[in-house]
């Protein structure tokens, strides 16, 4: 019996495992082409909506005002999916020559790209666009690394708190005005309706959780000459932390459930009609629309601690941005300016209801489509970011937050232990993304 | 490419061994022509195994993440920097011993449950046996993740049959840490057993019928007969196995991502190729995860190497 053939397939398999991952072997490129011809082609990835037909429109109808504009400059687009959108930019940064010149990207994203020496600082052109001066605060913090601007805000997404009117009518629970009545009209409803969630919220579900922290005055983390310190564990953080991870229990989402749920779960829960609350987006509206539902619930801004307060969203949304590859810099930047300027963000808005980054293009939209107004009150109340630096990546795909969150509710550490080996494990990551 | 691998095995190049080896025709000096027959092989070798490996180690003392590889910054040596981190991490040892601790109760119980059904598959009649082959073959060839996401539809807290059937209310399988693991268990063994039972079953087949037929006639129980006749004589083929299922389920990846969600609450059911994912891939951090590899590959060669020895020392020829 010879061994050694039958060891080879696994051996053969283990390094071949071995081989994916360096497939990258060293090599440092600086990948800036330093040219800026004025004519050519340019090529433009932008993300694949589950219905992207409208979108599509709106962009072909913005490609054909700069292809108007810009005789002899043709432009390619190109929709890429969203879940292998990391893998493709991060190709794109390392081959400059299938690289596009324009592209879509998640503005958590941002100081990552920017520390992979992805994105082109365009400062200049977007100080000088007329359009910019209306952007608001969080869609320009969004763009913004070190002072510096790496791309044009492309839409916003907020997160506010769905309820059920019905079940709110039926058991007399008020709209909530305070976070405190928000769990209080949870527990009612989940006591009358043992079979719901009073409001579905997940352990997992970060962006649903961080207006409890914003709330109570806490946050994720400062920046002080440029050095970001995670502020996790300050009281005014753990009071946050605890007013979320008290909505779990018996009493209203069981931790054996809801310690999982992501913020796609508490938006499918309470769309299949089994919660009596939920925070979602603006972009969960049709999943609703499309749920059991329909024409039973309504939309308010999360309430703050006080009466009266909104509690600080995150200011979620995409931006594009022009490569650092590019070979045709001025022409991309008077695309981005097409694609992401007040007209083409008005028209997403009427196509997807993506809202606008334009304050004064975001109150058009909220005059005409009433759904949108909690939304957009929201946003105008003072939406928040993540802390802008490429730490942010790594604090995320770690599951820093979610872990903490979990082991708060499933009992396995206290909020305080909890949110000191968190804030822990961020000040690492600061400290190693330098 | 397999076939070229058995070059090394010839005995020309094996020292020492058993007295009973027949002296070899002419037996003059080796020279270079054994390894002139060889080199073809030990190119592909080279390419294969010791360039990427060399890479795997070069990258792993490197500081190596996304911004090197798009040129935003310089790449810098850092020695065994990359190793300290790893090792001074706590959560990477707690994965670790979980890991060693799940890879081995899923190799003991896949081939418990493999050489079982392949003594069952020998002992019933055709149709049965085509029925059970085919079954098992289907759980095999089923993709891990088709089989992961079923897996948790069966066991879903809310709408899972087997939940039901068991009269278990809505008991949440992902929640404690030892049923979110038992759970990845079954699932791992359902789709790994089927290769155990295969191999073990053609190896039973080829097993002279005299042998066994002496050994009922000396009044061996069915239980003596495997011990003591099969098993011995199993033995290569078991070792093959074994070491397949250490390798395969010691990089268990798909099942613990799917079923768990990524590891499970708080990271409770990470395993080291999901911790490498995390820790490293999704962050870029390539350095780091090829340290998590080195490391992962001196485990698993060390672990194949000492079974290997063990085995010679019991007098079996490899």
């Amino acid at each position: 019996m010879k061994l050694l053939p039958r060891l080879a397939a696994p051996v053969a398999a283990l390094v071949l495992a071995g081989l994916t991952a360096t497939a990258c072997a060293p090599q440092t490129s600086d990948t800036s082409s330093g040219k800026d011809e004025k004519t050519g082609d340019l090529r433009v990835w932008l993300f694949q909506e589950v219905n992207n037909g409208p979108k599509a429109k709106v962009v072909d109808r913005a490609v054909a005002a700069y292809e108007k504009a810009h005789q002899g400059s043709k432009v390619d687009v190109q929709y890429i999916p969203v879940d292998s959108r990391a893998e493709k930019i991060k190709a794109a940064f390392n081959d400059p020559s299938s690289a596009p010149d324009v592209i879509e990207y998640g503005n958590t994203d941002t100081a990552g790209y920017v520390r992979d020496g992805g994105l082109a600082d365009i400062s200049e052109e977007f100080a000088a666009w007329d359009e910019a001066a209306d952007t608001d605060e969080a869609a320009r913090a969004s763009v913004t690394v070190d002072g510096k601007t790496y791309g044009a805000p492309y839409f916003v997404g907020v997160r506010a708190l769905y309820y059920r009117t019905d079940l709110f009518e039926k058991h007399s629970v008020a709209v909530p005005e305070t976070l405190d009545e928000v769990a209080a009209a949870a527990k009612k409803i989940r006591k009358a309706e043992p079979g719901l969630y009073g409001i579905a919220v997940g352990g997992a579900y970060t962006y649903g959780a961080m207006p409890f922290l914003w709330a109570h005055g806490g946050g994720l983390a400062e920046e002080k000459d440029g050095v970001y310190t995670s502020t996790l564990a300050d009281k005014k953080s753990q009071a946050g932390i605890a007013a979320y991870t008290d909505l779990f229990g018996p009493d209203n989402c069981p931790a054996a459930k809801c310690a999982q749920m992501g913020g796609n779960d508490t938006v499918t829960a309470f769309a299949a009609g089994k919660a009596g609350m939920a925070i979602g987006g603006d972009f969960s509206h049709q999943a609703m629309e499309d749920g059991k539902v329909k024409g039973k619930y309504a939309v308010v801004p999360l309430p703050g601690t006080e009466k009266g307060e909104i509690a600080p969203a995150f200011a979620g949304g995409n931006n594009l941005g022009v490569l650092k590859s590019t070979e045709r810099r001025s022409l991309a930047v008077d695309l981005v300016k097409e694609l992401a300027g007040k007209k083409a963000q008005s028209e997403l808005f009427d196509a997807m209801g993506f809202l606008p980054t334009f304050t004064d293009t975001r109150a058009e939209a909220a005059a005409e489509e009433p759904f949108v107004k909690p939304f957009v009150q929201t946003l105008d109340a003072g939406a928040t970011f993540v802390p802008a630096s490429p730490a942010w990546a790594r604090i995320d795909s770690s599951l820093v937050l979610p872990t903490m969150f979990q082991e708060i509710v499933s009992g396995r550490k206290d909020v305080a232990a909890a949110s000191r080996d968190a804030a822990k494990k961020m000040d690492d990551a600061f400290a190693s993304a330098g | 490419m397999t076939q070229t691998l058995t070059a090394p095995a010839t005995p020309p190049v094996r020292k020492g061994g058993g007295g009973a080896r027949p002296p070899r025709s002419g037996s003059r000096r080796p020279g270079w022509t054994p390894w002139l027959y060889l080199a073809p092989a030990l190119v592909v070798l080279a390419g294969l195994l010791v360039y990427p490996v060399y890479q795997l180690g070069l990258i792993s003392v490197l500081e190596y993440t996304q911004a090197q590889v798009s040129g935003g910054e310089p790449t810098s040596f850092q020695g065994l920097g990359n190793y300290r981190q790893l090792f001074t991490d706590p959560q990477f040892w707690q994965v670790l011993t979980a890991t060693v601790v799940f890879a081995a109760l899923c190799v003991l119980s896949t081939l418990f449950v493999g050489c079982a059904f392949a003594v069952l598959l020998t002992r019933i009649r055709a149709l049965p046996r085509l029925a059970l082959l085919i079954a098992s073959l289907g759980a095999w060839a089923t993709p891990a993740i088709t089989g992961s996401t079923v897996w948790m539809f069966l066991f879903d807290a809310d709408f899972g049959p087997v939940n039901r059937l068991l009269g278990l209310g809505d008991f949440s399988w992902t929640y404690g840490r030892y049923s979110a693991f038992a759970l990845v268990l079954l699932e791992v063994v359902w789709c790994s057993f089927p290769f155990v039972m295969v191999t073990v079953y053609a190896g039973i087949r080829a097993v002279p019928t005299e042998v066994l037929e002496a050994a009922s006639l000396d009044g061996a129980s069915q239980w003596r007969v495997w011990r003591s006749v099969l098993a011995p004589m199993l033995r290569p083929i078991l070792l093959v196995v074994t070491i397949q299922s250490v390798i395969w389920d010691f990089k268990i990846f798909t099942q613990i991502y799917v079923m768990t969600d990524g590891g499970g609450i708080a990271g409770q059911n990470l395993v080291l190729n999901v911790y490498a994912y995390q820790q490293a891939f999704a962050s870029s951090e390539y350095s780091l995860g090829a340290a998590i590899g080195v490391v992962m590959l001196l485990i698993l060669l060390a672990v194949t190497l000492v079974y290997l020895r063990l085995m010679r020392r019991q007098g079996e020829e490899l």
